[in-house]
């Protein structure tokens, strides 16, 4: 107790100074600010009128609001509807496959007992390190599995992922003491059983955490549709968000080599609003989540930097 | 006989291991077949590198088999093309200013972070500065768009006119973009590397400080000779670790945040961005291969050099 006390004092001598802690203090603020003012500024413009956008441009202060852009996303004629459900579809059905997959994976590897653990430890490992690049990928995907224009593009390419099988497997040895699973192999238990209702339950925090990052790898991904769907049913909201911005700018660059000012054309496609509207709708879940999930997610970081 | 026998008793005690290992081989299963489906299979088509696929034939594999052969001819091609040394310089030169610049800006606010007397406001400033790296190159290009459009952006409409500067048309104006690049990548990642340096930071023992403390060390003391050397073992692997990647870039980055305007493709072109533009634009096989497979072979050279250098300075800390 004493000691504790001891130590607490000395602490409290050895730190910085008032002034020295208002210095780190505004450079944090700043920077922090820098990271979300972009965010704040994509929301405003999203709720600003359209008018005042064409007169003034982009600003933080608007003259005047108005939520036409959500009106007209949330309508079901809006075009954002069915990208919504296939990111949504997308995300759950693909990070549920994936912590199966992973976490069987990362089983079997974390068995000691298991005779080829080390044969398949390398070549899990070893596509950390080597990959046959985007050309020979994309020719498996088309040619080979025909991926292209089906939804399964957009899950089955990323349920396996050698970095989270490895995280996974060692917070299974970190955690789960082998006595145990001996303990139930006596009791006459199945692996597939074991895994399931001794392994998984005692890893819940690490699945909790490695399930949030699949999770807004299936949300943020873009690179899927852009390789291998052409078909607009199947767009997610990520991709529709990049195919809008490129034609309105598409439609601009036209519009200004021709000399004239944004034509009837370009009306009939979402305004500025909208399509910072969309933005907000692929933001606003994840910042909106942030703040109850980002304890698991800085320690899905820490520890994977620990055993990098 | 005697070995016949002998024979026998090991592939009966290999097909004993292989029954009992079983169960575990079938969990590991699914895994494995994703693994070679998508990681393995298009390992193999890397010797399209030395073929001119054509296409036109049955099946995808008469295809594969049947294309001609034509040796290093894509190899030559790809050097000889004035794009090569471009797309390797701006790989190259981006990588390095990622890796100097970020390293010290996470440094630095993983040291603030630590020294902060708020503990609350820190938690809270590394939560913000760590949000960039939840969001998309999509959603960047967005935020990046509210600033630079040409008609609206925050810089032509409202920073601009305050120093009476005439608009500028920052999507075609390449010599804003390396800055641009630099500032985007450090905005994505910083807050991930400060996390990852802040872990490493609350890891020192806190006895050193004290003892500085009472030897008559002031705080600036303790940072430059304290912090900063035990914090140099996490730097010094880290940075390895990223000189080893330094052939492959971040596509979205190259690709997303510049929208694709044709004018900055001589500052945004990356190897990435070109095996892309040459497998989807231009359809051409041979060459997106070769150039990948240059990228791969190099890397993966790249990595094992790495490894070999962090295992002589730390074992532990060594990939494998």
């Amino acid at each position: 107790m004493k000691t504790k006390m001891a130590v607490v004092s000395h602490r409290k001598g050895n730190m910085i100074s008032k002034p020295a802690d208002a210095v780190i203090n505004i450079i944090l603020m700043l920077l922090s600010l820098i990271c979300i003012l972009p965010c704040i500024l994509v929301f405003i413009i999203s709720i600003t009128d359209e008018a005042v956008i064409i007169k003034n441009g982009y600003s933080f202060f608007p003259e005047k609001f108005a939520v036409l852009a959500y009106e007209y996303l949330l309508k079901p004629e809006g075009g954002i509807f069915r990208a919504y459900m296939v990111t949504i579809f997308v995300t759950v059905f693909g990070t549920c496959l994936s912590l199966i997959v992973v976490s069987m994976l990362a089983y079997a590897l974390y068995r000691t007992d298991f005779k080829y653990r080390r044969v398949i430890s390398f070549l899990v490992f070893f596509t950390m390190l080597f990959s046959g690049g985007m050309v020979p990928w994309y020719l498996v995907c088309t040619q080979i599995l025909h991926l292209k224009n089906t939804i399964w593009a957009l899950i089955l390419p990323m349920v396996m992922s050698s970095w989270n099988v490895i995280l996974m497997r060692t917070f299974f040895s970190s955690m789960i003491p082998m006595a145990l699973i001996d303990a139930a192999k006596i009791d006459g238990c199945s692996e597939i059983r074991t895994w399931w209702s001794i392994v998984l339950p005692l890893a819940k925090p690490a699945m909790g955490t490695i399930a949030l990052f699949t999770a807004l790898q299936y949300w943020n991904d873009w690179y899927l549709p852009l390789m291998l769907i052409d078909d607009k049913k199947l767009y997610n909201l990520q991709y529709l968000l990049q195919k809008i911005q490129l034609n309105i700018t598409m439609m601009a660059s036209l519009a200004s080599q021709s000399g004239g000012k944004l034509d009837t054309e370009i009306h009939a496609l979402p305004s500025e609003g909208i399509r910072m509207a969309m933005c907000i709708f692929v933001i606003g879940p994840i910042v909106l989540a942030y703040p109850f999930f980002q304890r698991y997610l800085v320690k899905g970081i820490t520890i994977g930097s620990v055993k990098g | 006989m005697d070995s016949k026998s002998d024979k026998r008793i090991r592939t009966r005690r290999k097909v004993r291991d292989f029954k009992k290992n079983l169960p575990l081989l079938g969990m590991a299963l699914p895994g494995m077949v994703f693994l070679f489906l998508f990681s393995y299979l298009p390992m193999g088509g890397i010797v399209l590198a030395f073929k001119n696929l054509t296409f036109g034939r049955k099946t995808f594999f008469e295809n594969f088999m049947k294309s001609d052969w034509v040796g290093l001819k894509n190899f030559q091609y790809l050097f000889s093309s004035p794009d090569c040394l471009l797309i390797i310089r701006n790989t190259l030169l981006y990588n390095l200013a990622f890796i100097i610049l970020g390293t010290c800006l996470s440094i630095f606010i993983a040291i603030a972070l630590n020294e902060l007397l708020s503990k609350r406001l820190s938690k809270f400033y590394q939560n913000v500065i760590l949000l960039p790296y939840f969001l998309s190159w999509v959603v960047f290009s967005y935020l990046f768009y509210a600033f630079l459009s040409i008609d609206h952006g925050i810089l032509n409409r409202s920073i601009l006119p305050l120093f009476g500067t005439q608009p500028i048309a920052w999507y075609s104006e390449p010599k804003y973009w390396p800055g641009f690049i630099v500032f985007a990548n450090l905005l994505k990642y910083t807050g991930y590397n400060s996390v990852v340096y802040l872990a490493a930071l609350t890891g020192i023992d806190q006895e050193l400080y004290e003892v500085a403390a009472l030897d008559g060390a002031g705080k600036w003391d303790q940072i430059r000779h304290i912090t900063i050397p035990l914090l140099m073992n996490v730097v010094i692997i880290m940075t390895i670790f990223s000189i080893g990647r330094i052939f492959s870039s971040d596509f979205g980055l190259f690709y997303q945040l510049p929208m694709q305007s044709g004018q900055l493709i001589g500052v945004t072109n990356t190897i990435d961005t070109y095996v892309y533009r040459g497998l989807i634009n231009n359809g051409d096989f041979a060459i997106s291969t070769a150039t990948g497979m240059m990228q791969s072979v190099v890397g993966f050279g790249l990595v094992l050099i790495t490894n070999a250098v962090v295992r002589k300075i730390d074992k532990e800390k060594a990939m494998f």
